[in-house]
């Protein structure tokens, strides 16, 4: 196949982008789409040029490094991460058009890469459980009934991409702190901590500069992982809650 | 001149700090022995911990919570994204849920057994002791396990073993294991007690006086190459299995913080115990970055096979029952489809050798479901395999419900790394090394589902124990100047190596030179090695790295994100580190575990281990880039688990 690649190139995170063309021959429908890039990048070395920057690492769908925006979709037309979709998804002389997540959150650091650490920092505020090492009692002493280990399983099962805050229309990042806290909330073992987890991971993901949710269900329908819309509605019940306990006391 | 392979033996290793007495006491002995730090002066002290998967993620975490101050790195934009995190089939523990029989002296009896005796008795035993208490801590940090109905955990048999042992998350374990790491180092960070680096890459040690005293490191995004100076050193870097380029690691993951720390003065062991998983997607073509695992836990359920005649292109439905050859079932009867990764990598070799492998290439065997969907029906299979199924449709487009799946072996664990004492510190005083960066525990083959607890074993458990008694033992640490001879000597080498590589300005890219010595390693240090072959990639590695730096091209500059540097900078490290594993492989004229040397082996093909000779770990010093290394051996000693030759037939 042979395609014409539109890509982002940002030399840093002052300086002013723009949309470059390439032009990128030989590709298998058997490539991944971070292969086909791999190609352009060697023709760009040995052309002298700067390869184009982008995130990636595990390349198998569960590091959560990727995070391409493909034909102004994140992660491109399969619901998959970057790194899984395949150029088999692609026709010979399509144009693709690359760009890097789309959030004033995510600032671009070069290219194709952002900086996503305002999810770290929302983690850091309360999306754990606190277990010091040592301080552990015996697996089977607190059962968790099935349902509800299921249900921290589905929304644990997050990998921190931020594609859900790549196509949000608002930016949110409602789908990513929700699933954390839904988690942890549900299993007995977070209960200690389920009011002030939801409270302060939502005054950090407020402080970020994160959009309002408006539950317009783009982050769910871009998710790779599936984490369902109502994790968000599931978040906002718990955040009343907390609000109403907190305000009792 | 005398060449690489004219290596020298030095001094045995005598002391490796293991206590004496009966196994089951010695852990409890050494945490007795050690002595402790008091906790108004643990903040006073300062470590450096590089790498945030399972061993330092847990490791850095629990550090902070006695007090330290921690001092973290990673290249990864967030801790949360360590490799550990592919790890999907699960993580082994003596817990004996299942009332099967097993317990922690059948752990330990398995791990020593199924590393083919050459790992260290006492630290293997330590590891099954504390196997029972990760699972503890995992669940109290909310890592959601799978569970049965009555809301008890779930457990499932892994490779290799006849005991129900092995805790999962769905395919996903590492990943949650990981998450729960990050959350509690997370949880550190916020409080102010770990001083947290991603995007930031460490290019080497710095030694002052014997003692390992800091690191320097690159701003992936800057650029900027700075020092960092700490009471003690600690490396959590994973395992080297990118020498080979393609390999189930991640594209990033690398061998420049262990092998920079082995130039430095730390033995580096067993470099050629590499472990090929059998169960891997097969490569597609010469585009191919990577590979892909599909979790072990497949061959529970399915049936390895190829056609009994050489180059039948038919496709597998099409082939009779009594024309395919279930090769597995038909060598080792009793083990089946379940033999160790080593065994069941090179049957798939063998027969590919011998013309019967299938897809593209030939390069792969069938793994098929098609009689565990008539024994179980495809709604059983979906919900043990779904998420598994669906990743080998997505990337070969083909349905494993309905044609066989394709599998080939790929490298996929590195059982050597950096040598370790009990303590888990290295040769260089101050210098530990955890998880996959060090070479304990596993011996020369690795059993599934013990990464993760060996990864975790350390970080939670071994390290915050042991290093207390380093540091106690050094109580007063004169600070390091940063105009300090050695500091300065060391920067200065780091940008030399980064500014040659800038401007050599030739016509090949650093992709094609990986990629270079990866095939070359895969076909002469690969799943079968021969004394022939090993001379060849040792008179042809010195080759391509004098081609390297005359002909490599980089692009950009050193003061910005710039991947074809790092890249570049380290395969400079492979370039070496795959020179000490060819060495390794061929001194080691015996076969074991994942080391299969052609010249050793039964006249029914199997693997002939050679414990007269070679029953030592071999510790191999740096003496020089292209130099003849000193061998130092340990000797091991088995009081518990005698050796006798595996059988799985």
């Amino acid at each position: 196949m042979k395609l014409t690649l539109r890509v982002w190139r940002q030399k840093n995170a002052d300086a002013d982008g723009a949309m470059s063309t390439y032009e990128v021959d030989g590709v298998s429908p058997d490539m991944s789409f971070l292969e086909m890039l791999d190609v352009l990048n060697e023709q760009l070395i040995l052309s002298g040029e700067e390869p184009v920057a982008f995130d990636h690492d595990c390349r198998e769908g569960i590091c959560g490094a990727c995070s391409l925006v493909i034909n102004g979709e994140p992660h491109g037309p399969e619901r998959t991460t970057t790194c899984q979709l395949h150029m088999r998804s692609f026709k010979d002389g399509d144009t693709i058009d690359i760009e890097p997540w789309r959030a004033a959150a995510f600032p671009v650091v070069k290219d194709l890469v952002v900086d996503r650490s305002a999810f770290d920092r929302i983690i850091q505020a309360g999306g754990y459980i606190t277990a010091p090492t040592g301080s552990a009692p015996e697996a089977h002493a607190t059962p968790v009934p099935k349902a509800d280990a299921d249900y921290a399983f589905e929304h644990a099962e997050c990998i921190g991409c931020g594609a859900c805050v790549a196509a949000c229309p608002n930016g949110a990042a409602m789908l990513f702190t929700s699933a954390k806290i839904n988690h942890l909330n549900v299993l007995p073992q977070g209960a200690p901590e389920r009011e002030t987890r939801v409270l302060d991971m939502v005054a950090q993901m407020d402080a970020e500069g994160f959009g309002g949710c408006t539950l317009t269900g783009e982050c769910a329908t871009a998710c790779p992982k599936g984490i369902p819309l109502t994790s968000i509605t599931h978040m906002n019940k718990e955040w009343l809650r907390a609000t109403r306990k907190v305000a009792k006391r | 001149m005398t060449s690489y392979a004219d290596y020298t033996t030095g001094e045995p290793i005598a002391d490796t700090k293991a206590p004496s007495g009966p196994i089951h006491e010695r852990w409890d002995k050494r945490r007795f022995e050690a002595k402790l730090v008091n906790p108004a002066n643990r903040r006073k002290k300062t470590v450096i911990i590089v790498g945030t998967g399972l061993a330092g993620g847990s490791a850095g975490a629990t550090l902070a919570e006695q007090g330290y101050h921690v001092i973290q790195f990673c290249y990864q934009d967030s801790p949360r994204r360590a490799h550990s995190i592919a790890a999907q089939g699960g993580i082994n523990a003596a817990k004996n849920y299942r009332n099967d029989g097993d317990s922690i002296h059948r752990l330990f009896y398995d791990t020593v057994k199924g590393g083919d005796f050459r790992s260290r008795e006492s630290n293997v035993h330590r590891l099954a002791q504390i196997s029972v208490e990760i699972i503890d801590q995992c669940v109290a940090q909310g890592v959601p396990f799978a569970r049965e109905y009555g809301g008890l955990l779930d457990t499932r048999s892994f490779g290799g073993v006849q005991v129900s042992r092995t805790f999962y998350a769905r395919g996903q374990t590492g990943q949650q294991l990981l998450l729960g790491a990050y959350q509690a180092l997370s949880r550190q960070i916020a409080a102010g007690n770990v001083e947290m680096h991603p995007r930031t890459e460490m290019l080497d040690l710095i030694v002052v006086d014997g003692r390992a005293r800091g690191i320097v490191a690159r701003d992936l995004i800057t650029g900027t190459i700075s020092t960092y100076f700490a009471d003690a050193v600690v490396l959590a870097s994973g395992g080297y299995g990118n020498v080979f380029y393609l390999s189930t690691n991640a594209m990033n993951s690398n061998a420049t913080a262990i092998w920079r720390a082995h130039r430095r003065g730390a033995y580096f062991a067993n470099p050629c115990f590499t472990q090929i998983h059998p169960t891997c997607i097969p490569r597609t073509g010469d585009h191919q970055s990577k590979l892909t695992l599909m979790s072990e836990s497949l061959r529970n359920d399915g049936r390895i096979w190829v056609p009994k005649a050489k180059g039948d292109t038919r496709p597998p439905n099409e082939i009779p029952e009594d024309e395919r050859d279930y090769y597995l079932e038909r060598i080792y009867p009793s083990f089946g489809n379940l033999v160790p990764r080593d065994i069941a990598s090179r049957a798939a070799k063998n027969v590919c050798d011998e013309g019967r492998g299938v897809g593209p290439g030939g390069q792969g065997v069938y793994l098929d479901f098609a009689d565990a969907i008539k024994r179980m029906g495809r709604k059983k299979v979906e919900e043990k395999y779904g998420n598994l199924f669906d990743m080998y449709e997505r990337i070969t487009a083909e349905n494993p419900y309905e044609v066989p799946m394709r599998i080939y072996p790929a490298v996929h664990y590195t059982m050597g790394g950096l040598w370790v004492d009990y303590d888990l510190q290295t040769t260089i005083p101050g210098l530990f090394a955890i998880g996959e960066a060090n070479f304990s525990d596993h011996g020369a083959n690795r059993l599934g589902a013990s990464a993760l607890m060996q990864g975790l074993a350390d970080g939670y458990f071994v390290l915050p124990a042991t290093i207390n008694d380093y540091l106690a033992r050094h109580p007063r640490n004169e600070p390091v100047r940063p105009d300090h001879p050695v500091v300065r000597e060391v920067l200065a080498e780091t940008e030399d190596r980064l500014a040659r590589l800038l401007s050599a300005d030739g016509d090949r890219t650093p992709d094609s030179f990986h990629r270079e010595l990866g095939e070359l390693m895969w076909e002469y240090c690969g799943m079968a090695r021969n004394e022939q072959g090993l001379r060849k990639a040792l008179e042809r590695i010195p080759q391509i790295r004098e081609e390297f730096w005359r002909r490599i091209k980089v692009p950009g500059s050193g003061e910005e994100l710039n991947q074809s540097l790092e890249k570049a900078n380290r395969i400079v490290d492979y370039l070496e580190l795959a020179e000490l594993m060819c060495l390794d492989a061929l001194h080691r004229t015996e076969s074991c575990g994942g080391h299969f040397r052609e010249e050793s082996q039964t006249p029914d093909g199997e693997a002939a281990r050679k414990d007269e000779e070679f029953s030592y770990a071999a510790a191999w010093e740096f003496t020089g880039t292209g130099q003849a290394p000193v061998l130092h051996k340990e000797d091991l000693v088995f009081e518990y688990v005698h050796p006798t030759q595996r059988s799985y037939a």
